[in-house]
């Protein structure tokens, strides 16, 4: 793999992280439990729409075919996505929505400090801007874990359900492949290693204090590097692409 | 408010930079001072309004009455000898 197609990938996948995760918090737009929430969700999903338009136009502009960042969203199958399985996972409950964006979050907080190194200035540029939004995802994720683990019966119950369901889409995030591998060598991309160290130590850190128990090691899912993804990808496209599929060029 | 059964009311009071007067900008709702803080952030800071913020419980806020109107307030009404309005002002004390 040259290192061109090797940084499309790799920028693509950052972007397609950004773009899913934003398209499942935007759906608790007018949703959420009180107004505030609600704004603070909508608010995280703007942060990531800014991070996916950002590293979307820079995977095209390394593609050098002329593709723009909506092309890039709007007009690539399923197959060509590479964003982690967790990102596209139904919202659930409250609960779920805030393990998920725990985990997500700290990974993201870990990962784009260390992209701030980059030898790419584009991606380290964007990374510095990252670090800043995913450091307060980070902490308002982290609140509602230990509020909803120290809480009240039901909220244990049902944070404690959604933090083992997700638990298995979790070893995704710090999986490489053969575009990390170009990178690494140029400096490039980030070494995983560190990440999930420390991801593990936040987590671990986080579920203890919020009482909740942390899953044993099992069944992990895999497959996004490759474009393989769960049923709910397909659908998340044919609403977030049906208007560009069906009048293409559309403008306002 | 006794129908209320959202968290706790706060008023958010925003500084929009460093050194400035802190303006009463709203309210939202919280369980504690953590939270009220992240929700003022996000409710109320989303476009760049701010470099700081306070929050207070509303309750306790004291509020003076309106039927003390007449009594607290009327009375500066006929002062007007009370305003530095018969002073010269100095060139370039423009934010006075």
């Amino acid at each position: 793999m040259k290192e061109q197609q090797a940084l499309y990938k790799y920028a693509l996948r950052l972007g397609d992280n950004a773009l899913i995760q934003s398209y499942r918090l935007s759906e608790w737009c007018s949703n959420g439990p009180i107004l505030e929430e609600d704004l603070a969700l909508t608010n995280f999903a703007l942060d990531m729409t800014g991070r996916a338009q950002m590293l979307l136009t820079y995977a095209g502009k390394v593609d050098g075919n002329g593709k723009t960042d909506d092309d890039l969203a709007y007009r690539r199958k399923e197959r060509d996505f590479y964003n982690h399985l967790i990102m596209e996972l139904p919202n659930g409950d409250f609960a779920f929505t805030m393990a998920r964006l725990l985990f997500t979050s700290a990974y993201e907080f870990y990962f784009f400090n260390e992209l701030k190194n980059s030898a790419d200035e584009t991606l380290s540029a964007i990374a510095a801007k990252t670090v800043k939004e995913v450091k307060y995802h980070m902490a308002h994720a982290t609140d509602w874990v230990l509020r909803l683990g120290d809480g009240t019966a039901e909220s244990h119950s049902r944070i404690q359900d959604a933090v083992n369901e997700l638990w298995m889409y979790t070893s995704e995030l710090f999986e490489t492949n053969e575009a990390d591998a170009v990178l690494r060598d140029k400096n490039i991309a980030v070494d995983l290693l560190p990440v999930k160290e420390a991801w593990h130590k936040y987590v671990s850190q986080v579920l203890n204090e919020a009482t909740l128990s942390i899953p044993a090691e099992g069944y992990m899912h895999t497959g996004s590097s490759k474009g393989i993804h769960t049923e709910y990808l397909g659908h998340i496209l044919s609403e977030m692409q049906y208007l560009q599929r069906a009048y293409p060029e559309a403008t306002w | 408010m006794a129908t209320d059964t959202q968290f706790p009311l706060w008023e958010v009071f925003i500084q929009a930079k460093s050194g400035a007067n802190y303006i009463h900008a709203g309210s939202v709702h919280a369980a504690d001072s953590k939270m009220a803080l992240q929700n003022a952030r996000d409710t109320y800071t989303r476009r760049g309004e701010g470099t700081s913020i306070w929050v207070v419980p509303s309750a306790a806020i004291v509020a003076s009455n309106p039927d003390d109107n007449d009594m607290f307030f009327d009375p500066a009404n006929d002062k007007v000898y009370r305003h530095p309005t018969f002073y010269v002002m100095p060139e370039g004390a423009k934010a006075i």
